[in-house]
């Protein structure tokens, strides 16, 4: 069958049944009552839910062959709790298990790779798989019978409270935690800032194991993680790298490329009429990202304006916003830097968020339904507008969903920033690889070349009022993906088996694509 | 788009770097420049004059004027930069170093001759002469009418300072003098003036002042070593909606007065002079060729 | 044209390519490609430095490139500057003038 947006998908792929997208804004209204596998619960007789070691905890949980375990990655490429779990998991001989963390980071020593090749692990879902797990899925060098299922953080609760993804064990890693499970990532020596990631796994999965390598007296502060959710607590002598897990603030870049990638994309923002006092936005992580917060905060000095909230991945671009009082609210769903981490515990107006008042589609309404705008990044960008965020020029595995796809649509309006080619890749193409997100809710793209405004987004007709207005040229996107063409000339076309390896979710769990094998 | 006729901005590019080289078309600069000189070691010039022949040839952006600035008249690549140079079919050709007028008279011919060979069109490409000593300061008129090629003089202020013995600083009082020579020479030639780089890329406040200073001067604009100089000194030579307003009213008044037949035109009251009509129309050219709506 | 030595070309950051020429006495053309974006050019690039070797008149060589994302036209130069310096000879600028009738690669 083919999906709105024009996609080929088979019906079913293992056990997976294929629900087409079938555009923006017509989301099915109801998934029936939330189902969870948390249990009313006790307390421990021995009056301490503190285990000895992981292999005690995983013991204590009940975790049987084909259960399935989550994680969450607040710790980034600095998690050293996935690694230390999935070793004892193994060490217990216990296979088969359905692995679903919030997003696979590329963790090494051990990789991912080797638990699936050894069996431990036979299914994978989360919101992104890049690096060495990626590359195998792709090139086929591991075999899974179940499709790789990959969502966008706005689907993942939904997944979650609806059945699709019933978790049995949660292994949250905390950088403080007491013995009766109130944990954090907010202080510590590993402190990660925001477990945003965390909430939704605690509060449905039927076992919540906190690993920790701070425990501290009872009872923890602040609390992220309550108690009430959580069955056992082990201490480990380390969850990670703190170098890793949150480096300190990114300087500005000094690519000219990017500063004027960035100064177009304010320029443009500024343009808008919704950028008053009062207003909203993400901006996100990454050398362009940063320069366009600075840029921001010089126009909001300059107009003399605050914005009520800025949200998601914060880093410390922001949280300088924030002191400088351009920003009332900071809502953190995850913390970028060491002084983002250390900000929530630091300053009343910087909150930490659970992802799913972020950006669930399905939990009454998010915050970033009432963005202003979103700015994304993306691997490629189609004449159509639509983005692809996962999969290289080779095809590779390249990045996560993230929160992308749900910005985009939550937004008024949705930025895609990138430079016109990467080296001979061309990064405006008359169709992307993998679809992740649709045009329809794509508003403008930002390139060193020029900004090309959607013709079929919602707002089109006041951003080019708005952009005329400032004196903003545009230009159209055919005309970017020209450009580009001319400079790099046409690549050969990718070319895949007809078998899937992955699904890709939309954020309302409707498949808006499919990844296949690799012809190599 | 089409290629400008501003010359606000040179900016130069190293073509040693094929990274800047490609990127340098999105900036703003109304001038690109192809370097040969200064920006590329020795031992990388022939494979630098390859790579700026085969860009230029076959990526050359179309709303920009493409020069390409060979390495100096005694150097041992001038022959062969000159006939990649011209092959490339470059708008101009930028010598460095340029100190009297029959210097000139023998690259222009060396042109001449190359084109010849290379079946194209004689005359086209045009020459920028770089005026870097004392010397060149003081020939300065004379190289700027050595050929009908030379369009533009550009000023450079490092090796023009060190030739002088002067120190050079970020005010620019050890330059005051060549940037008037240089200017009027234009001027009397009916060439372009083309103001000396300033070299803090990190010290936006004192470009600002810097650019202020040429554009009183009287320069039709400025090189640049920086990408991000570029929007600066492009706004600075670029007439502001204050100054077109203003201009455009003296212009008005003078057509009013012509009409009318009066010999002296007043305006605000006070009498509209020709120094006062040639800056309007300065002005509105400025306006013009930056494609502003007045 | 002869190859007479080893010798290299470019450079190994982003939308460069380096390339290496060596000498490969009567056994013909041989090209080593490793590229970031082999699976969208890769034939594309050997098929242009397959013809810039032979505007040249070289039939044997072994070209090792190490390709960073360069364009065409990048690869064309590198390529030429290598072989020039592998020849020990200054590149003839004036090959492709109308009165030596010969097609540029």
């Amino acid at each position: 069958m083919i999906n709105a947006v024009g996609r080929e998908l088979p019906e079913k792929i293992g056990s997976y049944v294929v629900k087409p997208f079938l555009g923006t804004g017509l989301a099915k209204d109801d998934y029936g009552p939330v189902v969870s596998n948390r249990r009313p619960t006790l307390k421990p007789a021995s009056g301490t839910k503190l285990v000895a070691t992981l292999e005690d905890a995983i013991k204590a949980s009940g975790l049987q062959d084909g259960m399935t375990i989550s994680f969450h990655h607040c710790f980034r490429e600095g998690d050293k709790i996935i690694g230390q779990v999935l070793t004892a998991i193994r060490n217990l001989g216990i296979k088969n298990l359905r692995f679903a963390p919030s997003a696979v980071v590329n963790v090494k020593n051990p990789s991912v790779v080797e638990f699936v090749k050894d069996g431990t692990i036979s299914r994978i879902e989360a919101s992104g798989i890049r690096g060495e797990l990626g590359d195998a899925v792709i090139n086929g060098d591991i075999e899974l019978d179940e499709p790789v299922i990959l969502r966008p953080h706005g689907a993942r609760p939904r997944a979650i409270e609806s059945g699709d993804l019933k978790i049995d064990v949660a292994f949250l890693g905390a950088s403080a935690a007491d013995e009766y499970g109130n944990a954090t990532g907010q202080v510590g020596p590993n402190a990660c800032g925001s477990m945003g990631y965390a909430f939704v796994d605690a509060l449905n999965a039927a076992k919540v194991v906190i690993v920790t390598d701070n425990l501290v007296d009872y009872p923890c502060c602040p609390i992220s993680i309550s108690q009430q959710y959580v069955d056992f607590v082990v201490k480990v002598d380390e969850i990670g790298d703190p170098a890793k897990i949150g480096a300190g603030a990114a300087r500005m870049t000094k690519n000219p490329r990017d500063l004027m990638i960035a100064q177009y994309t304010a320029n443009a923002i500024a343009a808008s009429r919704r950028f008053k006092d009062g207003f909203s936005f993400q901006t996100g992580a990454g050398a362009i990202p940063i320069a366009i917060t600075n840029f921001l905060a010089e126009k909001m000095e300059e107009r003399e304006i605050k914005a009520s909230f800025a949200l998601g991945g914060i880093p410390a671009a922001i949280i300088d916003m924030y002191e400088k009082g351009l920003v009332r609210v900071v809502a953190c769903s995850q913390s970028f830097d060491a002084v983002a981490a250390k900000a929530i515990a630091a300053n009343p107006g910087v909150i930490e968020i659970d992802n799913a008042v972020y950006s669930n589609i399905y939990a009454k309404g998010c915050m970033l339904d009432r963005l202003n705008f979103g700015v994304l990044g993306a691997l490629e960008i189609d004449t159509d507008f639509n983005i692809n965020i996962l999969t290289g020029s080779s095809g590779e595995m390249m990045g996560g969903l993230g929160g992308g796809p749900d910005v985009a649509d939550g937004a008024d309006i949705s930025v895609v920033t990138l430079p016109l080619v990467r080296g001979r890749t061309p990064s405006v193409v008359p169709k992307v690889f993998t679809l992740c997100t649709p045009g329809s809710s794509v508003a403008m793209v930002v390139t060193e070349a020029g900004i090309a405004l959607n013709p079929a987004h919602k707002r089109y007709e006041e951003l080019k009022e708005d952009l005329a207005a400032a004196g903003i040229k545009t230009v159209t996107i055919e005309y970017l993906c020209e450009l580009a063409r001319s400079i790099v000339g046409t690549p050969k076309p990718i070319e895949t088996t007809d078998r899937v390896v992955a699904v890709v979710e939309y954020r309302d769990g409707t498949v808006i694509d499919v990844i296949r094998h690799l012809k190599r | 788009m089409g290629k400008t006729a501003l010359k606000r901005t040179s900016l130069y590019a190293s073509g040693a770097s094929p990274v800047n080289l490609l990127q340098a078309r999105f900036y703003h600069e109304d001038c690109l420049v192809y370097d040969l000189e200064d920006s590329v070691p020795i031992a990388e010039k022939d494979a630098a004059r390859l790579l700026v022949y085969h860009l230029v040839k076959y990526q050359r952006p179309t709303d920009k004027y493409v020069l390409i600035r060979v390495n100096g008249i005694y150097s041992e690549f001038i022959d062969e930069d000159l006939e990649a140079a011209v092959r490339a079919c470059p708008d101009a050709i930028r010598i460095p170093k340029v100190e009297y007028a029959n210097e000139v008279k023998r690259i222009a011919e060396r042109i001449t001759e190359i084109e010849k060979k290379a079946g194209l069109p004689v005359g086209k490409i045009e020459l920028w002469c770089n005026i870097e000593s004392y010397l060149g300061a003081l020939n300065a008129r004379e190289i700027a009418e050595a050929d009908p090629r030379v369009v533009a003089l550009a000023l450079g202020a490092e090796d023009y300072t060190a030739s002088l013995r002067a120190t050079r600083t970020k005010e620019g009082l050890e330059i005051f003098y060549a940037r008037n020579l240089v200017l009027t020479a234009c001027r009397a030639a009916g060439v372009e003036a083309i103001d000396a780089v300033f070299s803090d890329i990190n010290d936006k406040e004192g470009l600002m002042k810097d650019v202020a200073l040429s554009k009183n001067l009287g320069f039709d604009g400025k090189t640049v070593v920086h990408p991000r100089q570029v929007d600066v000194v492009n706004a600075a030579f670029t007439p502001s909606a204050k100054e077109i307003r203003y201009a455009k009213r003296v212009l008005d008044a003078v057509e009013e007065g012509k009409r009318e037949g009066k010999g002296a035109v007043t305006l605000d009251g006070s009498m509209i002079d020709k120094p006062m009509e040639l800056r309007a129309r300065t002005t509105l050219a400025q306006a013009d060729a930056a494609g502003i709506a007045y | 044209m002869e190859i007479r030595k080893t010798a290299v070309a470019g450079t190994l950051e982003s939308s460069d390519i380096m390339v290496t020429i060596r000498p490969n006495p009567g056994k013909g053309l041989q090209i080593e490609l490793e590229s970031v974006v082999l699976s969208m050019f890769g034939d594309e690039i050997r098929k242009t430095v397959e013809e810039v070797v032979s505007s040249f008149g070289i039939e044997d060589a072994v070209v090792e490139l190490q390709d960073k994302g360069a364009i065409d036209c990048v690869i064309r130069a590198r390529v030429s500057a290598a072989i020039c310096r592998a020849a020990e000879t200054k590149f003839d600028w004036s090959a492709f003038d109308p009165e030596n009738g010969r097609e540029e690669a």
